[in-house]
């Protein structure tokens, strides 16, 4: 299996103005490419699911993790970052 | 891109307590032994601190890359008894010292082996190391000994059994201003496997590679919220069928982790063992999965039922999830280590009776158990004795890690924190069964088949 380079950012919390704007805006700051967004409201609570490339990224997907966590506390949200092969994984025979 | 299945992972992992629950290196010490025992435990040092410099490194590396908690990072080794028994005569405790400075050099949170297998009569090196295991651990702080006294092929060595429930009694002893820790380190086992990561119990078996990674995975929260969300009004079949399909995926993940630990470790990937290890902490317990499949309490009769199908169906859902599958895989009962279990045990409803029935069928055997501090040695052997023909008739790991409360009673407790949790001590029969002990001798293999 090629080495994949996606990783798959998730964004869940209270909704508010311009959650969408700061996360893409650091993926931006990064060389990070936006590939997906899907975003929804889950009980109440708002979901957003990103699927970025990291190949020209100039922080590794754990840097990334600790930026977008702390950008996310910093909003009252939580914002996880994790490689896309633990989804294929886990969900795919 | 499927939202649910994203959002079902990082809930399992945020809300369910779902990680791997340890990445354990095995490394041979065979070609560490020698005449000298001064220069061959330096050489056991050596050599454990140059294959694993970077796992815990690496561990934590794949911890956050992927966002997958990994709680361990350990190290298993060729028994000890093997390497020490080159150098007759020399106390074994220098080969514990230096597996204990190992493991703090390279910052792993417990290093298996200080072991002996004597399922079919004790060889050089075995009796010394025995004698040894309670100074060992009373002296050593990361090391953990397990000592293999019986096999479905070779019988049970009672020599060993009779032999066992003085070490474990006198670890507890020499360990007893420590809540008697030294005995929740020490393993007896009947049918030990060779590639077991799980503590206390791991060593790196004289079948296995020069260096090799397995990787324990965890998950009873996921398969509790699993039944707990989609088990309303199933049959026991669609339960079974849920199981399986949770196990699956803890399990793909397992294997995820262990490859990518082995790719950058440069070390052969060996097996994943696809076990239900719970922790003390709320909505890790495998005891909370029975009660969620519908018994009042853990222990109320059903109990064993539960486990039984509970055990095979994580084994089916895991096997196919993994390249390969070895270790105990199955469900852990250890008693302090599990919430739901220290309840049921603090209100009487689990007895030292219906645990010894579970480990028929659970994964290993009578684990993390409490009991009197004024027990007699040939009690304790007794239950060795009693749970290594268990594991010997039925093909299957038994195993024995009872804690003797020093100086406490029934009703009291110990608390060891961390992992290893808490638990009442619990009542156990005193009737003795010591002319049964003293006669010594073997346990002869049972038949394999005319099997009923």
């Amino acid at each position: 299996m090629e080495k994949s380079e996606k990783a798959v950012i998730t964004v869940i919390g209270k909704d508010m103005v311009g959650i969408l704007a700061k996360v893409s805006d650091m993926c931006a700051k990064s060389g990070i490419n936006v590939l997906e967004v899907t975003q929804s409201i889950l009980q109440d609570l708002f979901v957003m699911v990103m699927l970025v490339d990291m190949a020209r990224s100039s922080m590794a997907v754990a840097e990334l993790a600790g930026e977008m966590d702390a950008l996310g506390q910093g909003m009252g949200m939580k914002i996880h970052v994790m490689h896309e092969d633990i989804f294929n994984s886990m969900h795919r025979i | 891109m499927n939202t649910n299945e994203i959002l079902e992972t990082i809930n399992m992992i945020d809300n369910e307590n779902l990680d791997v629950r340890t990445i354990t290196m095995g490394i041979s010490l065979l070609d560490c032994a020698g005449p000298d025992p001064d220069a061959a435990a330096q050489r056991v040092y050596d050599k454990i601190c140059r294959y694993a410099q970077d796992l815990v490194k690496t561990g934590e590396d794949i911890s956050r890359e992927y966002g997958i908690p990994i709680i361990n990072k350990r190290i298993s080794v060729t028994p000890i008894s093997l390497v020490a028994g080159a150098c007759p005569g020399a106390s074994p405790l220098r080969f514990a010292k230096a597996l204990d400075r190992a493991a703090h050099t390279v910052g792993v949170n417990f290093i298996g082996g200080y072991s002996a297998l004597v399922q079919k009569g004790f060889g050089p090196g075995d009796y010394a190391l025995i004698e040894s295991i309670p100074q060992a651990l009373s002296e050593t702080e990361l090391v953990c000994s397990s000592v293999n006294v019986g096999s479905t092929k070779a019988g049970i060595n009672m020599d060993a059994v009779a032999k066992m429930g003085k070490i474990v009694l006198e670890t507890a002893r020499l360990t007893a201003d420590r809540e008697c820790i030294g005995a929740a380190k020490l393993v007896v086992f009947c049918n030990a496997p060779e590639d077991n990561p799980f503590m206390a119990g791991a060593f790196h078996g004289p079948g296995e590679p020069d260096c090799v990674i397995n990787v324990g995975v965890s998950g009873p929260g996921v398969v509790r919220a699993a039944i707990q969300k989609h088990g309303g009004g199933c049959t026991l079949t669609e339960i079974a069928e849920l199981v399986k399909r949770t196990a699956f995926k803890i399990t793909r993940m397992g294997q995820l982790v262990a490859q990518e630990a082995s790719r950058r470790l440069s070390v052969p990937f060996g097996i994943v063992d696809l076990s239900l290890a719970p922790t003390p902490a709320i909505g890790d317990s495998v005891a909370h999965i029975l009660e969620g499949m519908g018994l009042e309490q853990c222990g109320a009769h059903g109990t064993t039922a539960a486990l039984a199908l509970l055990n095979d169906a994580v084994k089916k859902g895991g096997v196919m999830a993994s390249s390969s599958v070895g270790g105990l895989s199955g469900a852990f009962i250890p008693v302090t280590e599990d919430a739901g279990m220290i309840a049921a045990a603090r209100s009487g409803c689990l007895t030292l009776n219906k645990l010894e029935a579970m480990t028929a069928v659970c994964s290993v055997g009578l684990d993390m158990i409490c009991i009197p501090g004024d027990v007699t040695a040939e009690i304790i052997s007794g239950i060795i004795a009693d749970e290594a023909a268990i594991g010997m008739v039925n093909s299957k790991t038994t195993a024995v890690r009872v804690i003797p409360a020093i100086g406490r009673r029934v009703g009291e407790e110990l608390d060891f924190g961390g992992l290893l949790g808490q638990g009442p001590v619990m009542p156990v029969n005193t009737a003795s069964p010591a002319e049964f002990i003293a006669r010594g001798g073997k346990i002869p293999a049972p038949l394999q088949s005319l099997k009923n």
